[in-house]
């Protein structure tokens, strides 16, 4: 390996009203090699990060390329310096064209030369194999592809130092590794990756180093080959790990099972997802499994009527009822914790608190107001059960973490008293940490008598959570997986096989 | 796995694409109307180059209206900054302290102070542009009213014959009663909307600056992550957006030849309905250039449409609003069935486009 090192940052620090995000962070880059940075949400990755690539400024420390010491005021600065960034939002613009998106910013030029640029964008696209064409609008491209193409800019730039920051959390398995056979052209070519995942075994797979976080401080860096996953995950959550092993699953008991709180026939929605027919029980956690866009989030979508409802019927503890939006949904006991966090579920602007009672007050009526005592009190309860990290209770909920975010979102919903609540994708972009204690609500909730469902992109998680897979592939459910049956290989042969 | 998420490459037109051939149609449609409707006068061809001749400030406004609406702003004091500089062109030239240019670079001039003004307001000081460029009206509005309150007009000779100078095409035109053959005529202040339409055409769609208008008016916040400059690009928008308001005044004298308090009055609130009716969008980011003068002649042809029919002012102003309402609501079926999950959700299969790219703020941290 070569250890010329390209990037260095000493004693980084910084500050944002009333949270401190990185306190005397020093990282070290090398030529040519893959960097994982680690920590749970709210460590300081992204802002680590910011700060390389000129978004946010530091409030001390000194960040040095190749030797000397530079300062960046704007992201063009950093782009100038050879630092492309690839975020985990994609920063781009939906309305203008794929060429454009990956040109555009960079030249000095009066004009533009379209047919130049849609050549060359054309070239690049074909040599990384991105199905798309250069003068297509991008809105028109899907975010996996969006994404794709958010990285052959940052490709295209010749940078010396590559920040992919969550780049595969919208990838399907396949995706991922053409982006990490990209990543290895680029380390060959002496590329320095700073790379942020929640996913661990994309970290042993590709990084050559690891540094972790962990509330803003360097824990330190390490080998991948020299770190156990299992000390890893010790270190980003810095505490023993016994919890993570030790969660068993509630087997929902024999009298509950009888009593369906939700059964849907032939149900079918407008998001084109095949008429299906799903049932829950008292106390039970089930969930849908199945690839990115096979239908899971359709399927529940029209459990809650979150899109239009074009057939079936519905009967909730046994009676018929008729659910056509999501306030009737929400009227008979359902709740729905969206995929999309960023535009579906938390309200950007309104507090902490706000967010949290929004689903009481929705229901309550807007002529009744809560009083302002009672919804503190409200919010107070569920920041504590839940261990939401925030400053106050009037905090913008837009500069809590990820997974922060998340909670209140739960906690809005477990305010409602639901008694059949769908949580879609809960732990997406989320650290193990939380996740542990996500997975681990769920158990209790449902232990207590709350019915669940669990979706997640990872099968793991969702072995280890439901007592109860429906299997879809193609808009379809194609089978049913319990007790012993319910194994990661049985999941993929049923994916493989189903609707033949 | 790849294979069971097909992502091809598909050929779909653009937003603005899209929306300025509907706003092609409906002026097609409209003008297709009129000439159904009242075919003695419409099917003139001088009744057509009339809208430009006797509406050449408009056009110009709408121009500059068109550039900071594609950057997600809005200007609305370009109507009396039009009006400020007709009188004060008006005076210079009735005083006899400036010759022609004179007044020209007098126009340029406060249109650019008010440009410069309202761009360092809203991008650097970050101020919403609908609250800076009220404050910028009333500022207008006051200066107009203080230089002189009666109406003035310009009698310089060079003045006025600029005013009545006339370009005739000689093989367009109509025959008149007696016989005799009339060419259809455009003023002066038309080739200065066909040079503009041209400049700002060109600029939107081949220079940085345009293309980054773009960009920032689509997401503000990708586009900074872009390397873009975006404030200085908005600052920029506006600065335009003045000057040609400033050069509209100029038009406005030229046409009229008279200053007067009520020169310009409500040209922003035209300006921003023609534009949608143009296809370019209020949030920014989507819309042609081109756009702008038809959507200016669709207003204008509904204009004359309802005049022609022999309607009460007020019922005019009523129809005019009511199709407006019509066109800003066919504009958000549009997008939406285009955008959004769950209106496409309603359409049959083969109308079916891909997913949305959602929302694509990147401020989170941690």
């Amino acid at each position: 390996m070569q250890t010329e090192i390209i990037l260095k940052m000493e004693g980084i620090c910084k500050s944002f009203p009333g949270v401190r995000a990185l306190h005397n962070v020093d990282f070290v880059l090398r030529k040519g090699e893959i960097h994982a940075l680690m920590g749970e949400n709210g460590a300081g990755k992204s802002t680590l990060t910011k700060i390389l690539n000129g978004v946010y400024e530091k409030d001390a420390g000194r960040i040095m390329i190749e030797g000397r010491p530079v300062h960046f005021k704007s992201p063009q600065d950093a782009q100038n310096m050879g630092i492309g960034t690839v975020f985990q939002e994609i920063a781009l613009c939906p309305n203008l064209t794929v060429a454009e998106n990956m040109f555009i910013g960079r030249s000095r030029d009066v004009f533009v030369n379209w047919k130049q640029m849609n050549e060359k964008a054309a070239a690049m696209l074909r040599s990384l194999g991105i199905p798309a064409s250069p003068t297509q609008e991008l809105a028109s491209c899907s975010i996996a592809v969006q994404q794709m193409i958010a990285i052959a800019r940052a490709v295209d730039m010749d940078c010396k130092i590559l920040i992919l920051d969550e780049p595969t959390s919208s990838l399907d398995e396949d995706e991922v590794q053409k982006l990490f056979a990209l990543m290895r052209e680029l380390k060959a070519r002496g590329v320095g990756i700073i790379f942020i995942t929640h996913f661990l075994d994309q970290v042993y797979a590709i990084s050559d180093r690891i540094t972790v976080l962990r509330n803003g401080e360097l824990i330190g860096e390490y080998l991948t080959a020299e770190l156990p996953q299992i000390e890893l995950v010790a270190k980003m959550m810095g505490k023993a790990l016994s919890d993570v092993s030790a969660m068993k699953k509630q087997e929902p008991s024999k009298s509950d099972k009888r009593v369906p709180v939700f059964a849907a026939k032939e149900l079918s929605s407008a998001a084109g997802v095949k008429p299906f027919d799903f049932t829950i029980h008292k106390g039970e956690v089930n969930g849908f499994a199945g690839l990115l866009g096979s239908g899971r989030s359709e399927s529940v979508r029209a459990i809650f009527a979150a899109d239009k409802i074009t057939g079936g019927e519905v009967k909730i503890n046994g009676k018929r009822v008729k659910i056509r939006t999501p306030l009737h949904a929400m009227k008979h006991g359902i709740g729905y914790l969206p995929e999309d966090r960023k535009s579906e579920g938390i309200i950007d602007e309104l507090s902490v608190r706000d967010n949290i009672i929004l689903a009481l007050q929705v229901m309550k009526g807007f002529f009744k107001p809560l009083a302002r005592k009672q919804a503190e009190e409200f919010a107070n309860q569920y920041i504590k059960l839940l261990d939401i990290k925030t400053p106050s209770l009037d905090t913008p909920i837009k500069s809590l973490s990820g997974g922060n975010q998340q909670k209140v979102i739960l906690a809005r919903w477990l305010l409602t008293h639901p008694m059949y609540l769908i949580l879609d994708e809960p732990t997406r972009g989320i650290d193990v940490g939380t996740k542990v204690e996500i997975q681990k609500l769920v158990l209790k909730l449902a232990a207590d008598g709350m019915s669940l469902t669990f979706i997640s992109s990872e099968i793991d998680e969702m072995l280890r959570v439901c007592s109860r897979l429906i299997v879809m592939k193609d808009r379809e459910i194609v089978g049913e997986l319990s007790g012993e049956n319910m194994t990661e290989q049985n999941v993929m042969h049923m994916i493989a096989q189903g609707g033949k | 796995m790849g294979a069971l998420n097909p992502t091809k490459p598909k050929a779909r037109l653009a937003n603005s694409t899209l929306l300025f051939i509907i706003a092609g149609i409906i002026f097609l449609l409209m003008y297709g109307i009129a000439l159904l409707t009242f075919p003695v006068s419409f099917k003139q061809f001088q009744t057509f180059f009339d809208f430009f001749n006797l509406n050449a400030a408009l056009f110009i406004v709408t121009l500059g209206m068109c550039i900071v609406m594609i950057g997600g702003g809005i200007d609305i004091s370009v109507g009396a900054v039009c009006g400020l500089v007709t009188m004060a062109c008006a005076l210079l030239l009735e005083s006899g302290a400036g010759n022609i240019w004179g007044a020209f670079f007098l126009a340029l001039g406060i249109g650019l102070a008010f440009g410069l003004m309202h761009g360092y307001l809203i991008a650097y000081l970050e101020i919403q542009p609908f609250i800076i460029t009220l404050a910028g009206m009333f500022l207008a509005q006051g200066l107009l009213t203080t230089l002189h309150r009666e109406p003035l007009n310009v009698t310089r000779p060079a003045f006025v014959a600029l005013r009545s100078y006339r370009i005739e095409i000689p093989w367009l035109g109509t025959v008149n009663r007696l016989g005799v053959f009339i060419p259809c005529e455009i003023r002066p202040g038309v080739i200065v909307v066909v040079v503009l339409v041209v400049l700002y055409a060109i600029m939107m769609k081949w220079t940085r600056f345009g293309r980054n208008l773009y960009a920032v008016g689509g997401n503000r916040q990708s586009a900074r992550m872009l390397g873009i400059n975006v404030k200085k690009t908005i600052f920029f928008s506006y600065v335009l957006c003045g000057l040609t308001a400033g050069i509209s005044g100029f038009v406005f004298l030229l046409t009229t030849g008279a200053g007067n308090i009520g020169n310009g009055s409500l040209y922003e609130m035209k300006a921003i309905a023609a534009n949608v009716m143009g296809g370019i969008l209020l949030n920014g980011g989507v819309g042609n250039l081109l756009g702008a003068p038809i959507g200016t002649l669709t207003l204008l042809t509904i204009n004359e449409l309802i005049r022609a029919a022999g309607v009460q002012s007020n019922l005019q102003a009523i129809v005019s609003g009511l199709l407006l309402y019509l066109f800003i609501v066919l504009q958000s079926i549009v997008m939406a069935l285009r955008g959004r999950r769950q209106f496409k959700l309603a359409l049959p299969p083969w109308l079916k486009g891909q997913r949305p790219p959602g929302e694509q703020a990147a401020g989170n941290q941690g």
